[in-house]
């Protein structure tokens, strides 16, 4: 039996070995890529796009460690980890505007803009991916489909079904109301209430008790007037803990 | 608005050129020395990304264009897809340089009778027009072969995920004859090629060497930070503290949650704690939430009542972690809340107190 454990050992050793031999090789191919294309991949958002569905298909996660080939050799970590600093950052500053929801066309304008004239050209798929990476921390970063685009949240409170389903019927006008809700989605009044009242205590929603007819739940990450209004100094400070 | 619609904005020493994408003879052009300034519109829901273009009043030398007059001194350039950014800044360029003062034009526009009747060709459009077909070229000879690289690359790659799933099942069957050495040098491996780690997590963590050096480097930087910030802190700040002060080989946020995870097992003076919300904190050892949460109650008796933001700005912490202090006291039975449209407000729990 001993011997049949012995035989065990050696076979895995065997394989480590042969995967050792393979990663260096796989680390020379990696790096003549790079040096063919390293700029192609940080200059052109389509060629990401297709560089990292590849990844996915076979199994691979370029972004997983910044010790990882991929970002050695590529950079590819470097762009998108100092994307979610970027994306982590607008997010504080406007929190206090839109309680933490943004619609993903605002946050790619503001960190395009935060990014300088130079820099380069980020596309929406980049900051997706971004922000799937930020999730891990514990931030309650979230992708919610709104409309045909998304929805980023970038607070740890509780968005459940009803909530995801409010903002979409939302997104259309930036405001829903009651009767609305009633209608389109046959719900009760009391679960209407419930989640417009959960919104707007977490600061998503404002309330509009002024508005012809019945009251108007507002909010501020649908509204296109506010986009691309500057991050005040006050703002910035906030985003820098 | 106008019906040209779909084309191709072209820029040169001393025009704006814009030529229809379906109907190439139809051309307009604008003398640069036409403008007097331009401005940027951001895009937004349904509306694209703009430039405007203010313009001097006609002169009465200008030869026929698309309209008569119109009632506007400006005109909006719109960005459907994308490049609004980029053209900008060179527009913004040859506004500054004005080359068209010093230079006269570099081509001539020639009327040319071609077979088809009425068509008029401008040598400086088709010298302009030929350098972009040629970099369009270029470009997709360049796209076409980085990606038959890539897919040859990706070729490669699939083997090393096969490779390790075949390593990973045998260790599986072996169910621990593995030893402890062949399995730290497997997560590395794992590590260096970004393939998920499906056995050893149970195991040993996903946490590699890099990962335990990693978490005491991390004891280093933090350690004044911390400090300096009453001893707790979000991972979302560390994460961001951290990698702005790296500037380049920057941290994934999954290498700092696997360092963190390292932090108590090593014996390091800071640790990963994590609040039932799912908010995640690097804590000093000496730092005692539970002590905090105290403090916060004389804060919040003296006040009446608080909120996480009132609480948040009072202490001078972030909002974050004052509304977690905040939950915690409540959990501990020192605060009760009042849930109301105008916000989560917490009062000091009379019921424990004058019970």
């Amino acid at each position: 039996q001993a011997k049949y454990k012995e035989r065990g050992t050696v076979l895995a050793e065997d394989q480590l070995a042969q995967m050792s031999k393979q990663l260096d090789m796989f680390k020379t191919n990696l790096e003549e890529f790079a040096s063919k294309h390293k700029q192609e991949i940080r200059k052109n958002p389509k060629f990401r796009v297709q560089f990292q569905d590849m990844c996915a298909t076979i199994g691979v996660d370029p972004l997983a460690s910044g010790k990882g080939f991929w970002s050695e050799m590529l950079g590819v970590g470097d762009f998108y980890y100092e994307l979610g600093v970027q994306i982590i950052e607008v997010c504080l500053a406007l929190k206090h505007r839109n309680g933490g929801l943004i619609m993903l066309e605002e946050l790619h304008q503001q960190v395009l803009k935060g990014r300088g004239k130079f820099a380069q050209d980020v596309s929406q798929d980049d900051l997706l991916r971004a922000i799937k990476k930020l999730k891990v921390l514990g931030n309650g970063f979230g992708i919610i489909p709104v409309g045909g685009t998304y929805l980023i949240q970038s607070v740890p409170a509780e968005l459940n079904m009803d909530h995801t389903v409010v903002l979409q019927l939302a997104e259309k006008k930036g405001y829903v109301t009651v009767s609305e809700i009633r209608t389109s989605l046959k719900w009760e009044t009391e679960r209407a209430k419930q989640v417009l009242e959960h919104l707007l205590k977490e600061g998503m929603a404002w309330l509009d008790t002024q508005a012809a007819g019945e009251p108007q739940y507002w909010l501020p990450a649908l509204f296109t007037e506010l986009y691309s209004q500057e991050i005040t100094p006050e703002e910035a400070k906030e985003a820098i803990p | 608005q106008v019906k040209f619609d779909s084309g191709v904005l072209l820029l040169s020493t001393h025009r704006l050129i814009w030529r229809d994408q379906r109907n190439h003879e139809c051309c307009i052009a604008i003398p640069l020395s036409q403008v007097i300034f331009i401005e940027e519109q951001a895009a937004g829901i349904g509306k694209s990304a703009k430039i405007v273009v203010h313009l001097h009043p006609a002169p009465s030398s200008k030869e026929p264009g698309p309209f008569q007059s119109s009632k506007y001194s400006y005109i909006k350039l719109s960005f459907k897809e994308h490049g609004q950014i980029e053209f900008y800044r060179r527009l913004s360029e040859e506004m500054t340089q004005r080359r068209w003062e010093s230079m006269p034009a570099g081509h001539t526009i020639q009327v040319t009778k071609e077979p088809q009747a009425g068509r008029i060709r401008a040598v400086g459009i088709v010298g302009i027009e030929r350098k972009l077909e040629e970099k369009r070229k270029e470009t997709d000879k360049n796209i076409s072969e980085a990606f038959e690289d890539l897919s040859k690359l990706m070729e490669k790659a699939k083997e090393m995920v096969e490779l390790s799933k075949s390593i990973a099942n045998k260790i599986k069957e072996k169910q621990g004859d593995i030893t402890e050495d062949e399995t730290i040098r497997f997560k590395s491996y794992l590590l260096s090629m970004g393939i998920a780690n499906p056995v050893t997590r149970e195991t040993y963590g996903s946490g590699t060497q890099y990962h335990m050096q990693l978490a005491k480097q991390l004891a280093g930087i933090l350690q004044t930070p911390l400090e300096e910030r009453g001893g707790i802190m979000s991972l979302t700040e560390v994460y961001c503290l951290v990698n702005r002060a790296r500037g380049l080989e920057l941290l994934s946020p999954e290498d700092l949650v696997n360092a963190c995870r390292m932090l108590e097992s090593l014996k390091l003076p800071l640790r990963l704690r994590i609040f039932d919300s799912g908010v995640m904190v690097i804590e000093l050892q000496s730092h005692n939430e539970e002590e905090m949460v105290a403090s916060a109650l004389e804060t919040v008796s003296e006040k009446g009542s608080l909120t996480a933001d009132e609480f948040a700005k009072l202490v001078g912490m972030s909002v974050l972690l004052a509304k977690e202090r905040l939950l915690l006291a409540e959990k501990m039975g020192h605060l009760c809340r009042d849930d109301s449209v105008e916000g989560l407000r917490f009062y000091p729990n009379l019921f424990l107190t004058q019970s």
